[in-house]
């Protein structure tokens, strides 16, 4: 049995212990917003924060989250209200199939908490780890700079 | 031509970034992937592959794998209706081809690469079935095989199929060759070679089955083609009316879901089973079964006049086909047509062909046989400079198509080619160059351009259809089977209904990519979708308009050709309006339908026959140009691309911020075709089956792509739009070769160009 807050609410859960996180939010809990990209940690399609901070959920336990709070991409929104993170990706049109954009507004969301102000160089590098295969990055990049209140150099 | 398109009226809502109806359920990740849903009392499925390339199937026995807990069914080829399954033409034709293309379902006796289906598992729990999939029986005699074309028609080698190994061979001869090598000045040759590549779309193949309430098999999934219900049927052996395929908004396509993926495992298990079932394929699956780019050898002899003009061209192909035919032949096909690039080629020669192995089945890809050529005559293109000391951008204009010019299939060019003003613009977007960094690594610039078919072969008479309805409160309904790749597809239909009917985008509802629901158009592939379907919906919007501003003209007393519609009502000359709700009231009150169907018809024609070499292949192209500056550390012979720039005549932009998406995303799939993705297949053994060995770019990889969208207002599609999904894809290969070469003086001829190839082509390593 493990407890778990899952975007401010709580959880009491029996999961077998080589259940991932990611399947746990997935098939335990429905919340399919995470996606499983490679399940190997590289692409950054599972992303969450556990305690305020960037996971790849597909390699990390379910056990592992056991007393500890994870926030995923549907908690992102307040009511009706996107994330501005999520907003900017929408304005600045940083998706195409959409399928990597979860896991790009939590990693950026974790970078601008980290970072309120970051440099071109400083998003490229933090979002090495989350793979798109549409849209070459410029309009992620352009989004998450929108979303610091930052023009593209 | 078959329908007017074009069009001279003022746009209002073509041609503006509009925000697309799908963004904020992809930011919200609101969007229900094939992958995302579930049903109650679902089964999970999985499929037992083959570990050897080459070997026959001397015991396959289920039994003890079927009696394991939790197991519904385990199927074998037995098991299957009609265990052939066509893969040739998908889509909106089913005949016409150079050959039949078929494989079977589930391996029969015998299988011909790693990877091949050999049994079908459905299981209570994803555990069970996986763990089912590990206890069927099955023993295996490995048989002679062949991994390289040469081998595989070299004499005697061994058959991957009865019919012998060369799968398919094109081709055209134009002028005299050898006449005009006796002309040239300079002789270039050239040997290229590249590499198997994936897809590697980041949403796996996926989907649920599952019989509906109305007795018809249902199979929602993320599919290119819908169309592939009938192939399904066909399988199962019930009438095609029987089997749904609902596409789902894809993650991701580019061509490797163009061909069947889950849809067909999921029916059988479905009728078998009768209950719903899944199947979502890991990365490792999807990376191992799904098919590649083929792989190419390009033989290039190259013969220019001292001005830079080309005189002769001679030109030599070999794809692998890996252990089964897919699309090979038509991919073959783009290739022969494209192989001397947008340039006359007055004498010409191509001989192309693809061969059996038994490596990894290749297939459609972004890009799809018309982008390997790029590699050979761009780099070609840049020797011939060089040799000449002629500027790469002039080179280029000298020989650009012109309007009336025809390839060397004969095709005539009736289109704008803006070759030589998308080099220039691509060329001086680059800026001050860059200086190096330190003493050891060389600078230097590299241009590349491409012409890429949109719409589908013309003897396939290619069609797509849709339906625009208004509702009673003047809210309007699209209805088009085209399925969403990601391009924003859907949104682009919902932006040529709103400029024709005058209704605001957000009280447009549009439906896509269902059979049974929605009118078939035909596959999102081969760049046609905005074509084809944009011109069904633009044809179908204008007959609705004149439909209802019959009505609108006697009720507001004046000729229909003086109304305007916008912004939800009509509008009169004199500032008088009518509201569409007032209309549609009267529009059933006169019995005047509110809805309509379009129909459009691509240009068709006949086959060609390419040895006479005279003739139409395709409706159009898409032209581009790309240019890179780049570093090379000729230390290590690592290269980084510092600086791109990417121009693509798309006609007219629809919608400007997908344009630039689909440039600047293709551009770096370019460069990740170029610069580093590799499937590694060692004697049919693929060894890069994880994200971790087959390596994308990531964000840090890549500079920042410069788009540049030109508007020539020249394209078959609706608003004069060319295709541009996949063209942007083709250049970034050469134009790094290009530059490399402008930097170090080596040229490279093999992809992808890693590091240590470079350091060996610098003499940095030795054997
Ligand atoms: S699915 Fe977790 S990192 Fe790829
Ligand atoms: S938008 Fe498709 S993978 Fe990123």
């Amino acid at each position: 049995m493990i407890r778990l807050t899952v975007n401010g609410q709580a959880h009491e859960l029996d999961v077998p212990s080589y259940r991932t996180l990611l399947d746990c939010l997935r098939y335990d809990l429905g919340l399919t917003g995470s996606k499983e990209g490679c399940g190997v940690g590289v692409c950054g399609a599972c992303t969450v924060l556990l305690d305020g901070k960037m996971i790849s959920s597909c390699i990390a336990l379910a056990v592992f989250a056991d007393g500890r709070e994870v926030t995923t991409v549907e908690g992102l929104a307040e009511d009706e209200r996107l994330h501005p993170v999520q907003q900017a990706f929408m304005d600045a049109g940083g998706f195409q199939c959409g399928i990597c954009t979860p896991g790009q507004v939590v990693a950026a969301k974790a970078l601008l908490d980290a970072i309120p102000h970051p440099s071109e160089a400083e998003i490229k590098e933090w979002m090495l780890g989350n793979l798109c295969r549409c849209t070459g990055y410029y309009k992620i990049v352009e989004s998450i700079q929108a979303a610091a209140g930052q023009a593209r150099a | 031509m078959a329908d007017a398109v074009a069009t001279t009226q003022e746009l209002r809502i073509v041609g503006q970034p509009i925000q697309r109806h799908d963004a904020r359920d992809k930011v919200a990740a609101a969007m229900a992937y094939a992958g995302d849903f579930a049903l109650p009392g679902m089964l999970h499925a999985f499929v037992l592959r083959s570990p050897y390339p080459s070997a026959r199937i001397v015991k396959l026995d289920t039994q003890r794998a079927a009696a394991m807990p939790g197991v519904a069914v385990v199927l074998t080829a037995r098991d299957v209706p009609k265990n052939t399954l066509s893969t040739d033409v998908p889509g909106q034709t089913t005949t016409v081809g150079p050959l039949r293309a078929t494989l079977h379902v589930l391996a029969e006796d015998r299988v011909r690469h790693q990877g091949e289906p050999v049994a079908l598992i459905a299981a209570e729990t994803l555990e069970q079935a996986r763990a089912a999939t590990e206890a069927v029986d099955v023993e295996y005699a490995p048989l002679p095989s062949v991994f390289t074309t040469a081998d595989a028609l070299a004499p005697g080698a061994p058959a991957v199929h009865e019919s012998g190994n060369l799968l398919a061979q094109w081709r055209i001869a134009r002028g005299d060759v050898a006449a005009g090598f006796a002309r040239a000045a300079v002789v270039v040759e050239g040997e290229y070679v590249t590499q198997f590549v994936d897809a590697a779309y980041l949403e796996p193949e996926s989907g649920v089955a599952w019989i509906d309430s109305d007795g018809v098999i249902t199979i929602r999934l993320s599919t290119q083609v819908i169309e592939h219900f009938r192939d399904v049927a066909e399988v199962l052996n019930v009438p095609q009316n029987r089997v749904r395929v609902i596409g789902t908004y894809l993650g991701g396509g580019f061509g490797g879901k163009e061909d069947v993926t889950v849809e067909v495992y999921l029916g059988l298990l479905a009728l078998k089973t009768g209950r719903p079932v899944k199947m979502v394929w890991t990365r490792q699956e999807s990376l191992l079964a799904r098919a590649k780019r083929h792989p190419y050898r390009l033989k290039y002899r190259t013969g220019a006049l001292a001005t830079g003009e080309i005189v002769a061209q001679e030109i030599d192909l070999l794809a692998d086909s890996g252990a089964y035919a897919y699309l090979s032949a038509l991919v073959l096909l783009y290739s022969t047509v494209t192989a001397a690039g947008p340039y006359r080629a007055p004498n010409v020669s191509v001989v192309a062909r693809v061969a059996y192995t038994n490596n990894p089945p290749t297939s459609a890809m972004r890009g799809f046989g018309a982008m390997q050529t790029v590699f050979g005559y761009e780099s070609q293109m840049d020797r011939v400079a060089r040799a000449l000391g002629i500027d790469p951008v002039r080179v280029r204009a000298v020989n650009t198509l012109r309007r009336g010019d025809s390839l060397p299939v004969g095709q005539v060019m009736e289109t704008h080619v803006a070759i030589p003003e998308l080099a220039r613009r691509a060329w001086a977007a680059l800026g001050t160059p860059a200086a190096p960094r330190a003493p050891h690594v060389k600078v230097g610039r590299g241009l590349a351009c491409n012409l890429q078919p949109y719409g589908r072969i013309v003897w396939l008479h290619d069609w797509s259809s849709a339906w625009i309805g208004f509702e009673m409160d003047g809210s309007l309904v699209v209805r088009c089977g085209a399925p969403d790749v990601g391009g924003g597809q859907a949104s682009s239909l919902c932006q040529i209904a709103s400029e024709v009917l005058g209704v605001p985008l957000d009280r447009i509802v549009v439906h896509v990519s269902d059979s049974a629901l929605t009118p078939l158009s035909g596959t999102t592939t081969a760049s046609r979708q905005l074509y084809m379907s944009g011109n069904a919906v633009l044809k179908a919007a204008r007959e609705l308009r004149a439909q209802l501003l019959t009505v609108a003209a006697r009720l507001l007393d004046t000729d229909a050709e003086k109304l305007e519609m916008i912004d939800g009502a009509v509008h009169a000359p004199d500032a008088r309006t009518l509201s569409l709700r007032s209309l549609l009231v009267e529009c059933a009150r006169a019995s005047v339908p509110r809805s309509h169907l379009g129909v459009y018809h691509a240009p068709a024609g006949e086959p060609v026959d390419l040895n006479a070499g005279a003739g139409k292949v395709f409706p159009d192209y898409t032209f581009g140009a790309h240019a890179a500056e780049v570093e090379v550390d000729t230390e290590t012979g690592e290269v980084r691309v510092l600086k791109y720039a990417a121009a693509h005549d798309v006609g007219r932009a629809i919608n400007p911020q997908s344009v630039e998406g689909q440039i600047q995303g293709g551009a770096v799939q370019g460069l990740g075709y170029g610069l580093m993705e590799d499937v590694v297949v060692e004697d049919g053994i693929n060894l890069t089956t994880s994200f971790a060995t087959y390596l994308i770019p990531t964000a840090a990889d890549v500079p920042d792509v410069e788009a540049i969208v030109v508007e020539s207002g020249e394209g078959l599609g609706p608003f004069n739009a060319r295709g541009i999904g996949e063209p942007p894809i083709g250049p970034p290969a050469a134009a790094v070769a290009n530059a490399i070469e402008d930097a170090t003086g080596a040229r490279m001829t093999r992809l992808p160009i890693t590091a240590e190839r470079v350091a060996r082509a610098l003499g940095l390593v030795t054997e």
